[in-house]
């Protein structure tokens, strides 16, 4: 195991496995995504109470839970590129907060989207609301510090502290629902009784939310790879590449 | 069974509903299109200069 992820941390292995697994990730993110919106737009029917505009939720969700799954994961890859130097572990953080920004954007505006017909407003200073704005802020800062420093290595160990620092918000967005009871709705799906979703309605949540994870595979290892080519350019397994 | 009418018309919330979709169909659209446009410069640059370096 630990051998086999120190070699994952070898540059031209990472280029070469991550190459034969995005084909893989682009797939199944594309399956789930389409599935999910023909059974969450199409089959599903209105709710009972919110009618037609609680499909929403199909994106929105997911892309709240993405927003925080992001940042754990830009989190972790920081503490692994903080503590034992690889490279790699650094590229994947930086590639994961773009995409991270993007998931917390569109759970804030499709949230908003969501709150004008059913809460009557666009935005409340809600606990979740807020919190979710600050996670907003945190991935935007992240961005800045890093492209602060003339020096790529630098600028991830700065970024790297503030993403690890960062972390204490993701449990506060999650419980917020529980420990402020303001106007957000709590949570449908993620707790540990059964969910308060009818199966109809669950499965095309379930399968937008695998399709999201995918996309963001496949996103992020796009990124990661780019600045992997772009960093080692001079190195010879991307000349040998070229060449072949 | 609904019909094509209804299901656009989103029984009255349809512009918070299609907004939200095409929005999100916009962003997720250009986290893939965006670093896959930075790997076609990349690899052109890189080719570039492999080119150079052998005739030199």
């Amino acid at each position: 195991m630990w051998t086999w992820l120190h070699k994952l941390g070898s540059p031209p292995r990472f280029y070469r496995l991550t190459g034969q697994l995005l084909p893989w990730f682009a797939g199944l993110a594309a399956v789930c995504i389409l599935a999910g919106l023909y059974g969450g737009l199409w089959l599903a029917p209105p709710d009972y109470q919110q009618g037609d505009s609680f499909r929403i939720i199909y994106v929105h969700a997911p892309a709240a839970w993405m927003s925080m799954f992001v940042y754990v994961v830009m989190a972790a890859c920081s503490a692994v590129a903080l503590i034992w130097r690889i490279k790699v572990a650094e590229m994947m953080a930086s590639a994961s907060a773009p995409i991270g920004a993007s998931f917390t954007f569109l759970a804030l505006v499709t949230g908003s989207l969501w709150g004008k017909p059913m809460w009557g407003t666009w935005w409340v200073w809600d606990a979740r609301l807020t919190s979710e704005l600050i996670l907003l802020f945190l991935y935007l800062g992240f961005m800045a510090l890093e492209a602060a420093f003339e020096d790529k290595r630098h600028g991830a160990r700065a970024s790297g502290i503030l993403a690890l620092v960062g972390v204490v918000n993701v449990p506060i967005i999650h419980y917020s629902v529980v420990w402020w009871n303001t106007l957000h709705q709590p949570a449908t799906v993620t707790k540990l009784d059964a969910p308060s979703i009818h199966i109809s309605m669950l499965i095309p949540l379930l399968l937008m939310a695998l399709g999201f994870k995918a996309f963001y595979a496949t996103a992020m290892l796009l990124r990661a790879r780019n600045e992997l080519l772009a960093r080692e350019r001079n190195s010879r397994w991307v000349q040998e590449m070229l060449t072949q | 069974m609904k019909t094509m009418s209804e299901f656009f018309h989103m029984g009255g919330y349809a512009f918070y509903v299609w907004t939200s979709y095409a929005i999100s169909a916009v962003v997720l659209a250009a986290n893939v299109a965006l670093p896959l446009m930075r790997r076609g410069r990349l690899l052109a640059d890189l080719r570039r200069r492999a080119s150079v370096r052998r005739r030199a």
